[in-house]
């Protein structure tokens, strides 16, 4: 039915850019930036929260300290976030305003349920943080509860948007083209919106679980191996632990979605060309030049691991004219690297859950630590490698098989001129971000609490 | 009937950004202008104590204007992007750097580090208002066209009523931030910075009024429908009531009494946007489009509408918890002058 009105939809406006890529660019930076600091707003707080009920719990002073410490973290990467999401709310209208103008109406009702969250958030986030040593025990873990929640609505209302990017649903179109008949609820519970979700938030407490447990063992192999250093390590570890394993089903679930909805982009994931019967998966190797080089190629994987069954038929990028086919490099290999990352740190997982079950210890290896330590990293690139599938995934459509990304992208001159500025705001921005978290991290615990508040901690 | 309903939502997010905003992009312009940094060292830190766990939440009402611009009003929001975007992407570069500058300014533990980054938040403090100023004033004054080729990228926003607006806005933000602060600071107890912050709040009353008044004859000159919107019918009543709650502010400062100030100056920026709103309508881009064509569909607006009800139903309960612990004292800002920075004191 959708393909009956591609082309009424592609007669709308079509402006000249020759900086189309430049924009894409643009945004994918944005995005890039964002992105990581939003897994410190939607998935970090469970884990400070978790840590601060650890406090209440036990009456152990070391997880109160932990959690104080953690969540200016949270503030200050939640602060700059909300700048950086600010940026990305213009460029939508700045770099799409075709996108803006035509489709607003239909997916902007999500965007008004994330407002509603990202206030709550910006508010009770104020006062958890700030209420430390001002509030009783039991308001300030309270006040923390609707951080949680709102990370969760929050991302979940964003997430509706990007689904429905890829499966527009909820309005008609009239023989114009124009937009009617809009149905809010049907646009923002698209099908793509529960396994995006999901995959989003665990993909955000991985981030945020191993980035932490990543500056720790990084301390620890630096000898700094007292209770708090060891507490700091294991309570990201126990997320990651059950985090990471997940994600491997969760992806498999989000695969399967993708193969039934949107088949171009599964087979530009697996860079297959060929509508295929019974169609192989290849593991590893790297797509260039309509090839896969290297690689090991297990027979009928793909028809298993896509419908659960091994002579399904896969269509292949073939099905579609070369116009509409996604940049298959950029998705196979980001599609690898991604699901590369995740398979290690799931192993890393399942051996730091094996030997706490074995042993109830940590591992004494250094080998341990430096994987842990570049965990965190290789987590982020995973996120946005992630990311990269889905967005570049969905090219050349910005609404799938409904708006090209020429149509709605803006006619205004200057955009390498804007590329360029943003490029060195952002690089001065994490420049000086990661200088003052580095200080943050140097700052003995004992002496965290502020001038003339109420008693300072001193660490068993 | 829905698209009014809107434009209501519109306006009042769009006053208690430039109130609650305001007030901290105006504490921006308090913290540039405050002196060396012996002279200036009180009053930064109490800009900051003032600001800490409040800014974030005020920076929403920013959020809540372009969602509801571009979920409602989609038709308007496309052209406008495509005319505006040289001061809407300078001041969205001004909110990053005055974000982070803020976030980061309470780590800086050398007084070089405290003066970059205290100096970059409160330089961009000044260029957002500027910038969004202008970008409201160009819409107001009709430089946005509907159809067809976008506007100038410059002319459209440097004409005298953009410029004007852009001025008024810095203008009103440090009105608005001194008496917010000179509340503050008695709540503080520092009786020395209530006395100069009282000051500032007169002078910038004066300036501001000033600027209004005579910004009239520019706009006379530069937008005449506009003029026309602004002194006859509603528009008229509204500009009336904003020189009124001018004045009765300005009386309150005098008198030193900050905490009606507060909301009396608060009707009086809205008050002036609200005049705007009605100046130009029905037109949304004037002589272009109307408010009616840029709506969205009735399922749309209805369905933003009650979503946008349930959210201020939950919302403003928790504001209003925010800034009563804020104003108790339950948020752990301490004050302390802004020399070197936080670092060194631990």
């Amino acid at each position: 039915m959708i393909g009956d009105l591609l082309p009424i939809a592609q007669a709308a406006g079509e402006v000249s850019q020759p900086y189309l890529l430049e924009a894409r660019q643009m945004q994918a930076l944005s995005l890039g930036v964002h992105i990581p600091l939003v897994c410190f707003g939607i998935a970090f707080p469970a884990m400070v929260l978790f840590t601060e009920w650890l406090h209440i719990r036990t009456g152990d002073v070391v997880y109160r300290t932990l959690a104080k410490r953690w969540s200016k973290v949270m503030l200050i990467l939640f602060a700059i976030g909300v700048v950086t999401g600010t940026i990305l709310s213009f460029e939508l209208g700045l770099l799409w305003p075709g996108f803006m103008e035509q489709w607003g109406e239909v997916f902007g009702f999500a965007f008004a349920i994330e407002g509603l969250f990202f206030f709550c958030e910006a508010i009770f986030i104020a006062i958890y943080v700030y209420g430390w040593d001002r509030l009783s025990a039991r308001a300030h873990f309270l006040s923390g509860i609707p951080i949680v929640v709102s990370g969760v609505g929050g991302s979940l209302s964003v997430i509706a948007v990007n689904g429905w990017m890829n499966n527009p649903q909820g309005f008609d179109l009239s023989a114009s083209g124009e937009v009617t008949d809009v149905r809010p609820f049907e646009a923002l519970f698209n099908p793509n919106l529960w396994h995006e979700e999901v995959h989003m938030y665990t993909a955000g407490l991985i981030v945020a679980s191993a980035l932490v447990a990543a500056v720790y063992a990084v301390a620890w192999l630096r000898g700094r191996r007292d209770r708090y250093h060891r507490a700091g390590l294991i309570i990201p570890l126990a997320v990651l632990a059950l985090a990471a394993p997940a994600q491997l089903v969760i992806g498999d679930w989000a695969a399967r979605t993708v193969a039934e909805e949107q088949p171009t982009k599964l087979a530009a994931m697996e860079g297959l060309d060929q509508t295929t019967e019974g169609a192989g998966l290849t593991i590893g190797g790297v797509y260039a030049d309509g090839e896969v080089y290297g690689g090991v190629t297990i027979p009928d994987l793909l028809s298993l691991l896509a419908f659960h069954d091994p002579g399904a038929t896969v269509e292949g990028l073939d099905a579609v004219p070369a116009d509409d086919r996604p940049p298959v490099g950029w998705v196979r290999n980001s599609f690898q690297l991604m699901v590369g990352i995740g398979t290690g740190l799931a192993a890393l997982a399942a051996w730091f859950l094996w030997m706490r079950w074995r042993r109830g210890s940590l591992p004494a290896t250094k080998w341990f630590y430096r994987a842990v330590a570049v965990a965190g990293p290789l987590s982020v690139v995973a996120l946005i490698a992630g990311w990269i599938v889905t967005e570049v995934g969905r090219q050349p459509w910005i609404v799938y098989e409904l708006m090209r990304t020429e149509e709605a992208v803006t006619g205004a001159e200057g955009i390498p001129i804007g590329y360029a500025t943003l490029v060195a705001v952002y690089v001065g921005l994490a420049a000086v971000a990661l200088f003052m978290l580095r200080r943050l991290a140097r700052t003995p615990p004992e002496v965290e609490a502020a001038p003339g508040a109420a008693g300072t901690e001193v660490l068993p | 009937m829905l698209a009014d309903l809107a434009l209501a939502v519109l306006v009042v997010a769009l006053a208690a950004y430039a109130v609650l905003g305001g007030a901290d992009f105006g504490a921006g312009f308090w913290d540039l202008t405050a002196g060396g940094a012996e002279r200036g060292a009180r009053l930064r830190g109490l800009v900051k104590q003032s600001m800490g766990p409040v800014w974030e939440a005020n920076h929403v009402w920013l959020i809540v204007v372009l969602v509801v611009l571009w979920t409602c009003f989609p038709r308007a929001f496309g052209p406008l992007m495509e005319t505006l975007y040289v001061p809407i992407f300078l001041a969205a570069v001004g909110i990053i750097f005055r974000g982070a500058a803020f976030a980061l300014r309470g780590e800086a533990a050398t007084i070089a580090e405290a003066r970059a980054l205290g100096a970059t938040f409160a330089l961009s403090s000044l260029l957002v208002p500027f910038f969004l100023g202008c970008a409201i004033g160009a819409v107001a004054s009709g430089a946005v066209p509907a159809e067809g080729d976008a506007g100038d990228p410059f002319s459209s926003w440097t004409g005298g009523t953009a410029i004007l607006t852009g001025v008024l806005a810095v203008a009103s933000c440090a009105y608005i931030a001194a008496i917010f602060l000179a509340a503050d600071s008695v709540r503080a107890g520092l009786p020395d910075l209530t006395e100069a912050l009282r000051r500032r709040a007169l002078g910038a009353a004066v300036v501001a009024g000033a600027l209004a008044i005579g910004g009239l004859a520019v706009v006379e000159a530069d937008a005449p429908d506009l003029f026309d919107g602004l002194t006859s019918g509603g528009g008229l009543a509204m500009v009336i009531a904003s020189a009124l709650a001018g004045v009765v502010t300005v009386g309150l400062v005098w008198t030193s009494r900050f905490e009606p100030a507060r909301y009396t100056a608060a009707l009086a920026v809205g008050t002036i946007l609200a005049g705007l709103a009605l100046a130009i309508r029905p037109d949304f881009l004037p002589g272009e489009l109307t408010f009616e064509q840029a709506a969205a569909g009735d399922a749309t607006m209805i369905a933003t509408l009650i979503a946008v009800a349930l959210a201020l139903a939950v919302i403003i309960p928790s504001l209003v918890l925010l800034f009563r612990l804020k104003l108790r004292g339950k948020l752990g800002e301490e004050f302390h002058p802004i020399t070197t920075g936080d670092g060194e004191k631990r």
